[in-house]
């Protein structure tokens, strides 16, 4: 139905965008909250969970009284909810969707025959299918011979009703927690040395390691979390130039940060926290010492904790004859060095925005002024011509074809100069060493 | 024309030296490439300039190379002194923008020597700081025999603990050992068969 007819019937219709995404977060943090109830907490579909509760009704009384208890919990929280109790997970389903309520042991196929056939969890298609055929309830069905039905729809419908009746097994299958990178302290004093705070944060390194190391994982960056007296709180965060765990060689990195803290009246609580957390699968001993690359790596991110772990970087080679476009400047931290260089001419060792000189004609010009300089051209190797990319639009290619030059001055300097025929005028761009 | 380069360079380990001229990032490209592993180059962020990667191919790989992209000179010296002393780069470039006062130019000194690195700052011309153990002048120079175009004069205009002079060299792109690339030849107008080149 279009929102505008939906309006219509109900003037004061408020709307607001799905959220999928979020609405799964949510759920599985109901899912979460559920295992309260039984051990046995899976998702069902979108919008559902399925709880396993053998064994752990007598908890709560008795079965009446568990699902009394969680509706009621769930209505204090402002969430309605749809409750199906049953034997099997079939059954339950049906019944929280179509009927809601509970089904006695033992009399499922009483209780669900006067539910339509949508609730056996059967294909839209097929449910409309087995309408008109006269098949409207679950009752219906059971009572039709099975073969013809089989022949027309495949197994599936049969396996549906067998599922909710309980003549065929079928699983709930428990999500398990992913796994909490965080660790806490709190003291009975508040302390507020900087010695204290790293002697604090040593221990609560070597126990978030511990548990990285149990999950193969190593943290790519951290946030410690110091409340104090005045129940303000002060963050330091730590990014790492490549995934760790072993605390001796992350403590010392977190000493600026830590410089860095105002205690005021003091701390009292330090809470740590893995907040990127990435696979680092556990390595090799080699006989070749690779200390090399890990002190880089460290050095990357002290360097990147004054600077941004971003403004450290690296070249990566990149497929393209626009000379500005032929190299990638990518952040050292998340890139290794790698591909192969190679310029089949001479390029420059640096590049500027190209800057106008005055000149005419396709040659270079015999004398000219760069940077307030008289300049007089003694070699010049050349044409190399470059066109733009016509699939890129840049502003800078916008004056065509590029004749490139190099010319060495008789002052000494070797420049880059480019020529442009669509749109005369002479340039330069680079200098050679 | 002085007497054997080998001596002076690559310039002592474990120091801080210092390049000027329009040839600088060119020296300090062919200081790296005799000096094996990571290099740092620091740079400040808004300079239109950039290295060229595939420019620096011919002298060096440039998957060695780490720059550094700062906001200032102060954070330079920072990043500078921290590489310096982690000992875990080989040479440390600069480049700095402003003039070197002392006590930086000695902590930069101090932190080199802890870490066992070189360092090098590119400095524009009169900047320097007296910390420094070398300074080089280094200008690219116009070769009428037209050979590769590398031919370069590097003046060693302060030397802490030796003596001054000046070479020409230049740049053998076809070498393959890398630490025979730097040639050092003879002035352009004193080479024989050069009287009748340029007349």
């Amino acid at each position: 139905m279009p929102v505008s007819d939906a309006r219509a019937f109900c003037p004061g219709l408020q709307t607001r965008t799905a959220d999928p995404a979020g609405d799964t977060r949510f759920l599985h943090a109901l899912r979460r909250w559920a295992t309260r109830y039984c051990p046995w907490v899976g998702i069902e579909g979108e919008d559902g969970l399925v709880m396993d509760i053998t064994g752990v009704a007598h908890l709560f009384g008795d079965e009446p009284l568990l699902l009394a208890d969680l509706r009621q919990r769930l209505a204090r929280a402002g969430f309605s909810v749809r409750l199906g109790l049953a034997d099997t997970r079939g059954a339950a389903w049906a019944l929280a969707r179509f009927g809601e309520g509970e089904a006695p042991p033992g009399r499922m196929a009483e209780v669900l025959a006067p539910l339509p056939v949508a609730a056996l969890r059967l294909e839209p298609a097929t449910a409309t299918a087995l309408q008109r055929l006269g098949l409207r309830t679950v009752g219906d069905l059971a009572a039709t011979a099975r073969a013809p039905l089989t022949r027309r729809f495949g197994p599936e419908v049969m396996m549906r009703l067998d599922q909710a009746l309980g003549r065929q097994p079928e699983q709930v299958t428990p999500l398990s927690d992913p796994p909490h990178y965080g660790v806490r302290m709190t003291l009975p004093e508040p302390i507020g040395l900087q010695d204290d705070v790293m002697a604090g944060l040593a221990r609560l390194l070597e126990r978030l390691c511990a548990k990285l190391q149990a999950q193969e994982a190593g943290a790519r960056m951290f946030r410690l979390t110091l409340r104090r007296v005045d129940q303000d709180a002060q963050e330091v965060e730590l990014r790492l130039a490549r995934p760790l765990r072993e605390a001796a060689r992350i403590l010392p990195l977190f000493e600026r940060g830590v410089s860095a803290v105002e205690a005021g009246f003091g701390i009292d609580q330090l809470r740590l926290a893995a907040v990127q957390v990435e696979p680092l699968p556990v390595q090799q001993v080699s006989s070749v010492p690779q200390g090399r690359s890990d002190q880089l790596g460290d050095l990357i991110t002290r360097i990147g904790t004054r600077i941004g772990l971003e403004n450290v970087q690296r070249f990566l080679p990149a497929d393209s004859h626009i000379p500005e476009r032929a190299f990638l400047i990518a952040p050292a931290a998340w890139s290794e060095p790698g591909g192969a260089w190679a310029s089949l001419r001479p390029r420059p060792l640096r590049l500027f925005p190209p800057e106008a000189i005055g000149g005419t004609g396709p040659r270079p010009p015999a004398r000219f002024r760069w940077r307030r300089m008289a300049l007089e051209t003694g070699r010049a190797t050349g044409p190399e011509r470059i066109a733009p990319e016509w699939w890129m639009s840049d502003e800078a290619w916008r004056s065509g074809l590029r004749d490139y030059w190099q010319v060495d001055t008789r002052q000494g300097r070797r420049l880059w100069l480019f020529y442009t025929p669509q749109a005369p005028g002479w340039f330069v761009q680079g200098e050679f060493p | 024309m002085s007497a054997d380069l080998a001596p002076h360079f690559p310039p002592r380990r474990a120091r801080v030296h210092e390049a000027c001229g329009p040839g600088m990032h060119g020296f300090a490209a062919m200081l790296a490439a005799q000096l094996e592993g990571p290099v740092l180059w620091i740079r400040e962020y808004w300079r239109p300039e950039v290295l060229n990667p595939l420019g620096l191919s011919d002298i060096l790989d440039p998957a060695r190379l780490l720059v550094a992209q700062v906001k200032d000179q102060t954070d330079a010296l920072a990043v500078a002194e921290e590489a310096l002393r982690n000992g875990s780069l080989k040479l440390v470039v600069a480049e700095l923008g402003e003039p070197l006062g002392l006590t930086p130019g000695r902590r930069l000194q101090l932190a080199a020597k802890d870490g066992r690195s070189t360092g090098l700052c590119l400095i524009s011309e009169g900047n320097g700081s007296n910390a420094a153990e070398t300074r080089w002048r280094c200008t690219p120079t116009f070769d009428p025999e037209g050979l590769d175009s590398t031919l370069q004069h590097w003046d060693l205009i302060k030397n802490k603990s030796g003596t001054l002079g000046f070479w020409h060299v230049r740049w053998d792109r076809e070498a393959h050992r890398e630490t025979h690339r730097l040639r050092v030849v003879s002035a352009p107008g004193e080479r024989p068969g050069a009287a009748h080149a340029t007349g």
